[in-house]
């Protein structure tokens, strides 16, 4: 439970079907440090919400810390994406290093649950050959399976989202009212929950280098314009790169070695082919190593028709048409409304 | 679910017969116990009498008794209000390293506040304060010497009277936190040379809220806090009637049943230590074999994670605790398992278990029955994934 509406609203929900509920709360930042996160979900004060939450609906309630391997597997890994010239996704990292990990296995391991119940939007389906299946939500507009492509079937077969099964947000306000939740009013969370302010104060204080000046240049070497640091660039943007050349000009690759950012035009800078890192399947890999999907490239994305090849170590993935997509960002494949798997798009991929 | 309550070292249940007096008061005793009139001097009466009750239990003059929120309140009292007192004559405090961290964290704040220098002595493997290493680390300068009576997580019992001795004739005070042993063992300040004591009423079945601090005669204390002047001044505001009357009682209480309570919830005790010293594969006891509390059970067991035991324990029907109650929620190993020289990461498998005046044999079966088969699980989820 984060202390938002949308996990007390499933720990309802699943108490009505008389399941027997247990609420546990993940401490995210060190307890008593003074984070400038103020609507993050693990600090404290939404420890408080979720605990309230949890007593109003008569379950015990647990406060857990993750703390350390949070700071490890999403702060970290965010820091050193930005420093290495890549744009985390830091949900993703969450969802599959602490959510579905850690929490997962202390869930089913040391206190004996059957299975692990959150508030995200998406849906868990049982097929007939006997396979878990991961589907959008019901609710497109809500839906947050891209985030949770790299569960697998281990994971799936302990997973349940009860949101997910909701029409629209406003149901879900109206179940919380329902059970008189503390959390039915309460504001959306933020994108990235750790970060209150600007994500490159904090790349800027953990990686001081990674804001070492260096120099923008075009994909033939010209050197047209100086930059603040690759830790403050993604790929794709437009403005930040302190170019006037009259063209409109967007970041291509950033090259952390040499702290280059190079720049194109929106032609130059789209792409058909990327290459893919850490490639999962939420079924079985599918035979002959090559497929046809509708790929998702960013978080609520629209579906684009793409071909996928997996290779030893990742996945080509040749899109329709071309795309951009930054390097850490993940691709997910989904056939219909089934996400069958993705993954990371790697640095340096062919251009 | 039955529920099996093994956290009486955390809080103990209201007695019936303080629960009956403090409603009476409540509902009854309206008065200001300042206030000259009737209603007034009604409840002064009652405030009196629960100042003699605690008196005769811990061998004291009335006199000597000033009423506080609670231990918390009670150890920043001694520590602040000695040293303040004294500021100019001395200023140097020693403590031990597991002291409860009403205590530690009082003496580092006055250390940051630049006035007070502090020492901080170690304890032994069982948690006991070598009264030498006491006498060594006091100075000239020293005006307070300050070591709990006996420990909240461990339950090691100190050598009070020895290291009171030592400080008497150093000619410094002593002050002891024996906010766990009051009501548990005898503590009769008439017999232990110790000049100021820490209690604390919902530790032997009174209300939360509630405490006191013994001030031997002669013993200059400075108030922390200013206003009307109640408790000869040493601790102002309007008296808390009802809790000081729940005070009152329940020592009273505790120090009747005090005989046979301790001996049987003794025998409860060390068929928990003994039980699962031979039912769990590598336990360790915590805390001195003989010299502890009547009713603290505590282990370590490496390879599990203190949090998790607590959980798990708690979704099985068991109230446990793992340390102090008051850092629950904090995975940092406790700072007394690392002062008996424990590794963090067996620090950190710490289980408390203890018993008290409701707590039955069949209890005591029921979680040694339950106990081996947690550990066991999770020991397993540490090194295997789902």
């Amino acid at each position: 439970m984060s202390g938002g509406v949308d996990s007390s609203v499933a720990a309802a929900l699943l108490l009505e079907r008389g399941e027997d509920v247990v609420g546990v709360w993940m401490r995210l930042v060190p307890g008593g440090v003074d984070t400038d996160a103020p609507r993050c979900c693990g600090t404290d004060e939404a420890g408080e919400d979720a605990r309230r939450a949890a007593a109003r609906l008569g379950i015990p309630f647990y406060a857990l810390d993750y703390a350390e391997a949070f700071g490890r597997q999403v702060v970290d890994r965010f820091v050193d994406a930005y420093a290495s010239g890549e744009t985390p996704n830091p949900c993703v990292s969450c969802n599959q290093h602490v959510k579905f990990d850690a929490l997962l296995r202390d869930v089913v391991a040391k206190f004996g649950g059957a299975r692990l119940a959150t508030g995200h939007y998406a849906r868990v389906a049982d097929a007939p050959d006997g396979t878990r299946r991961l589907l959008r939500a019901r609710d497109a507009a809500k839906d947050q399976s891209y985030a949770l492509y790299m569960l697998g079937q281990r994971e799936l077969r302990r997973t349940v989202f009860p949101i997910g099964e909701l029409a629209n947000k406003t149901e879900t306000r109206e179940i919380a009212a329902r059970f008189d939740l503390p959390t039915a009013t309460k504001a959306e969370s933020m994108d990235i929950c750790f970060v209150s302010g600007d994500y490159r104060d904090l790349v800027r204080k953990r990686a001081p280098r990674a804001f070492d000046v260096g120099p923008v240049e075009r994909v033939d070497g010209g050197v047209v314009g100086q930059h603040g640091g690759i830790g403050g660039l993604t790929v794709g943007q437009r403005s930040g790169t302190g170019v006037a050349t009259g063209e409109r000009l967007y970041v291509l690759r950033l090259e952390p070695e040499r702290s280059a950012a190079i720049v194109g035009t929106r032609e130059e800078i789209t792409r058909t082919t990327y290459e893919l890192r850490d490639v999962s399947f939420t079924r079985d890999k599918p035979r002959g190593n090559s497929f046809e999907t509708s790929a998702v490239l960013r978080y609520r994305g629209t579906p684009l028709a793409a071909a996928v090849e997996v290779i030893p170590d990742g996945a080509i993935l040749r899109l329709a048409a071309p795309a951009l997509v930054a390097p850490g960002q993940a691709v997910v494949f989904y056939e219909g409304d089934e996400v069958m798997g993705g993954g990371i798009v790697r640095a340096g991929s062919p251009g | 679910m039955k529920r099996v309550y093994l956290d009486h070292a955390a809080t103990t249940p209201v007695d019936p017969e303080v629960a009956d007096a403090m409603a009476r008061v409540l509902r009854e005793t309206h008065g200001n116990p300042s206030s000259i009139y009737a209603e007034g001097r009604a409840a002064r009466v009652l405030v009196d009498r629960a100042r003699e009750d605690v008196a005769a239990v811990l061998g004291a003059q009335p006199t000597e008794i000033v009423f506080t929120s609670g231990g918390t309140e009670a150890d920043n009292l001694a520590l602040r209000g000695v040293m303040k007192a004294r500021r100019g004559l001395g200023d140097h405090l020693v403590t031990t390293a597991i002291e409860h961290h009403a205590v530690l964290d009082t003496a580092r704040d006055l250390e940051s506040s630049g006035h007070v220098r502090v020492t901080i002595v170690p304890v032994d493997r069982d948690g006991r304060v070598d009264p030498a290493a006491i006498a060594a680390a006091i100075e000239p300068k020293t005006t307070l010497v300050s070591v709990m009576h006996a420990n909240n997580e461990i339950g090691t019992i100190q050598p009070i009277v020895e290291i009171g001795a030592i400080c008497r004739d150093k000619g410094v005070k002593l002050h002891s936190d024996a906010v766990q042993s009051v009501g548990a063992v005898d503590f009769d300040t008439s017999r232990i040379p110790v000049d100021l004591v820490s209690v604390n009423a919902h530790k032997f079945y009174g209300p939360k809220g509630v405490g006191a601090l013994f001030v031997r005669r002669g013993t200059r204390l400075a108030t922390m806090q200013t206003g009307g002047g109640q408790e000869k001044g040493r601790r102002t505001g309007t008296e808390n009637v009802a809790g000081i009357v729940g005070l009152g009682v329940a020592l009273r209480v505790a120090a009747e049943r005090r005989a046979t309570e301790s001996a049987r919830q003794a025998a409860l005790r060390d068929r928990i230590i003994d039980g699962v010293l031979a039912r769990v594969p590598d336990a360790i006891l915590t805390g001195h074999r003989t010299e502890r509390l009547p009713n603290n059970a505590s282990f370590c067991f490496p390879g599990a994670q203190g949090e998790s035991l607590i959980v798990a324990l708690d979704l099985a029907g068991f109230a446990a605790s793992s340390g102090s109650a008051c850092t629950s929620g904090d995975t940092e190993p406790s700072h007394v398992l690392l002062a008996l020289g424990l590794e963090r990461h067996i620090a950190q498998g710490s289980l408390r278990l203890t018993v008290g005046r409701a707590t039955t044999d069949a209890d005591v079966d029921a979680l040694l029955a339950a106990l081996p088969p947690i550990v066991a699980r999770l020991r397993e989820a540490a090194v295997v994934s789902v």
